[in-house]
């Protein structure tokens, strides 16, 4: 038995050690089974040495509505090869056997949860060592029955906050959310616009105080000058399209190259900023 | 009474049928779903808005439609009389603008300056860009790449009309994957954009919009049969793609429990092949696009992709009131073929002048086989929803005549 913290005290635990150190966290996207189950477990494997302090692992969908190009792709090859939900999951497992230490959370759309149904869905998650989940088109006025669920198991679900969440939906948006908030930080689909830092500043700082959680930005960060200027305002930063991108066009090798390069300028954006 | 209050009870307050519709979109289109439900609400309520409306539908669109007796066919079926009502007659060929006229009204009320849409068959799209072409909007329609191919006089038309017609390649680039872009596009355009849904499915209050914009057709064809028969219809008969034209045309008779209520899915190549549309015969209860209805899907929740001669029919899903109506035992659902769609399609047409559109083709099949179990004295509504000009192309194609 380990005695290292689970679910949402996995998650809590990173950002703190990150907040002490005066670093932002890096989050590292990848889809789950992409292109096939045997060369993503390797990227997966290798995305906390190469400086990914918490990892999404996404489900692969058939209508990935939120997903731009890159991430539609990546979920039409991972679909293609046979992967469902359950091989994700396995794939989940193996990787905590190794490394108990790194928050893994789940990210994707709501059908095969669904399907699943929401308590089988999350003991499969407990026993394979999933920290959490982002379920894309469940907003809180439907997560009842998965947030029960849950919550009993104490995992994370991490809500979406997003440019068009106003004063007046914001409590709504982060009453009974754990882990950390996801602050999508421009009106559109994955890896499609460049967010800019000063709303984004703005934004997280709003979140932060309405939450009282760790507040991570994604969606359209793809450098690692964007990461570097979103890191000194955020809690976390999050890169998604440009990892897949480098794992189709590269592979696995490059795709850690790249990720090696993202948390090197995340973790040390502050200290930059300030010297 | 007791039933009326029932019927305009659903959806409740969090946009349910029963256990299905609801808001399952991504949070950035919440606060829109929110906006245009209040928007919804106010216009609804609002004497105006409905005089505008009603004058829009008579002096454009050219409603009522008539209620025609199809004396020939039901002479052909051998049976209970048949009465079409014939919103092909409508501006733009269908009864998709009934929809679309109210809603780019509301677009105009709320101050939306961009429409988008998606489209199947290319009626909505054709019908959605009308309306912007009339109140001077840009539009843009988002229409598979394979439904580009059969449907290529609405992709003209709509190019005519000014619109941007954007081919979808994803998936298997039919009805769904047009709704997933259009999706993406408005998440991307949150402040200027208003997104004209085609059928009775999406988050709420598309749903009971569309119905609501739809349900003239049912209100109409109520009092036509009465006024000519005396008496209400043994059945309405209709297709169903998403289910607008159908929860149109049942939407007035629901109350009416002697009046039976048949949609009629798309089978493709039979329902027993596994290409096909009929959500309801062979899916499951899901969660696409905004809502919980029930789905052609796999047993780890991947959506299937619908097949059907008819592009407007070719959709996985099916509008939440519909599941609704079909566990309850309200409505029957059944469902009709590739091949008995191109038969009925050639039958009406020579025996009563009439070219259907492939969709409505579809329900005619179950209405010959209804009429010879009700009798001579039956009487049947079926919902004539869309010409087939549009089809006349694809149907040479499947015939082997080349034009
Ligand atoms: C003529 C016609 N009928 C039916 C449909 C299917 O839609 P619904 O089921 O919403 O009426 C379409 C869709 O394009 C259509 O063009």
């Amino acid at each position: 038995m380990s005695t290292q913290p689970i679910g949402a005290a996995r998650l809590a635990a990173r950002f703190a050690g990150r907040k002490a150190q005066n670093q932002a966290a890096f989050i590292a996207y990848i889809m789950g089974g992409d292109p096939d189950v045997k060369t993503a477990q390797k990227l997966l494997d290798g995305l906390p040495a190469a400086g990914a302090d918490v990892i999404e692992l996404g489900l692969p969908f058939t209508d990935p509505m939120a997903d731009g190009p890159a991430i539609q792709a990546a979920a039409l090859r991972a679909l293609k090869a046979g992967v469902r939900t359950k091989a994700v999951l396995a794939m989940a497992a193996k990787f905590r056997k190794k490394d108990v230490t790194t928050p893994l959370i789940v990210m994707g759309y709501y059908n095969p949860i669904h399907h699943m149904g929401c308590g089988a869905f999350t003991d499969a998650c407990v026993e394979a060592g999933v920290d959490g989940a982002i379920i894309v088109d469940l907003p809180p006025e439907e997560d009842a029955a998965l947030r029960a669920a849950f919550d009993e198991a104490g995992l994370a679900l991490i809500r979406l906050a997003t440019p068009t969440t106003d004063d007046q939906r914001l409590p709504t948006v982060v009453a009974g959310t754990s882990g950390f908030v996801y602050y999508v930080s421009v009106a559109g689909i994955t890896g499609a616009l460049v967010p800019e830092a000063d709303p984004v500043a703005r934004a997280v700082a709003r979140i932060r105080t309405a939450s009282g959680l760790p507040v991570a930005v994604g969606f359209g960060v793809r450098t690692p000058e964007k990461a570097a200027q979103i890191a000194r305002v955020a809690d976390g930063v999050v890169v998604g399209s440009a990892i897949v991108d480098a794992m189709a066009q590269k592979g696995v090798e490059e795709a850690l190259a790249l990720t090696q390069c993202l948390s090197g300028a995340v973790h040390n954006a502050r200290s930059e900023s300030t010297s | 009474m007791s039933t009326q209050t029932q019927v305009d009870i659903w959806p409740d307050a969090r946009g349910r049928f029963g256990e299905f519709g609801g808001r399952f979109v991504a949070e950035t289109l919440m606060p829109l779903i929110l906006e245009l439900e209040s928007a919804w609400d106010e216009a609804r309520n609002d004497p105006d808005f409905t005089a505008q409306m009603d004058a829009y539908m008579r002096d454009y669109v050219g409603r009522p439609s008539a209620l025609y007796h199809a004396e020939r066919l039901s002479e052909e079926f051998g049976g209970a009389k048949i009465w079409l009502k014939r919103d092909e007659l409508n501006h733009t060929g269908s009864h998709k603008i009934n929809n679309c006229l109210g809603q780019v009204l509301l677009a105009k009320r709320m101050g939306k300056t961009r429409i988008i849409a998606e489209t199947g068959a290319g009626q909505h799209g054709v019908a959605t860009a009308t309306l912007a072409a009339r109140f001077g909007l840009p539009c843009v329609v988002f229409m598979g790449a394979t439904d580009i191919e059969r449907q290529q006089p609405n992709v003209f038309r709509m190019k005519l009309l000014g619109a941007e017609v954007v081919p979808v390649t994803s998936g298997t680039g039919t009805l769904k994957d047009a709704m997933n872009e259009a999706l993406r596009d408005w998440v991307t355009h949150v402040e200027d954009t208003f997104y004209v849904i085609g059928t009775v499915a999406g988050p709420h209050p598309y749903p009971h919009m569309v119905r609501t914009f739809q349900s003239v057709i049912g209100r109409e064809a109520r009092a036509q049969i009465l006024e000519r028969e005396g008496r209400l219809p043994d059945a309405c008969v209709a297709c169903i793609g998403g289910g607008s034209n159908a929860m149109g045309l049942f939407h007035a008779f629901v109350p009416d429990k002697n009046v039976r209520l048949i949609g009629v899915e798309a089978a493709g190549k039979g329902i027993e092949t596994g290409q096909h549309a009929a959500s309801l015969k062979g899916g499951a209860p899901g969660v696409l696009h905004g809502n919980r209805t029930y789905l052609l899907q796999d047993d780890d929740g991947q959506i299937i992709d619908a097949h059907s001669i008819s592009a407007g029919l070719d959709y996985p899903g099916i509008g939440p009131e519909h599941a609704y109506l079909h566990d309850s035992g309200r409505a029957e659902y059944v469902s009709a073929t590739d091949k008995e769609a191109l038969e009925m399609f050639q039958l009406c047409t020579k025996l009563e002048g009439i070219i259907p559109a492939l969709e409505p083709a579809h329900a005619l099949a179950r209405v010959a086989d209804l009429a010879r179990e009700l009798g001579p004295k039956g009487l049947i509504i079926m919902n004539m929803c869309g010409r087939g000009d549009k089809d006349v192309f694809a149907v040479a194609g499947h015939l082997g005549v080349k034009i």
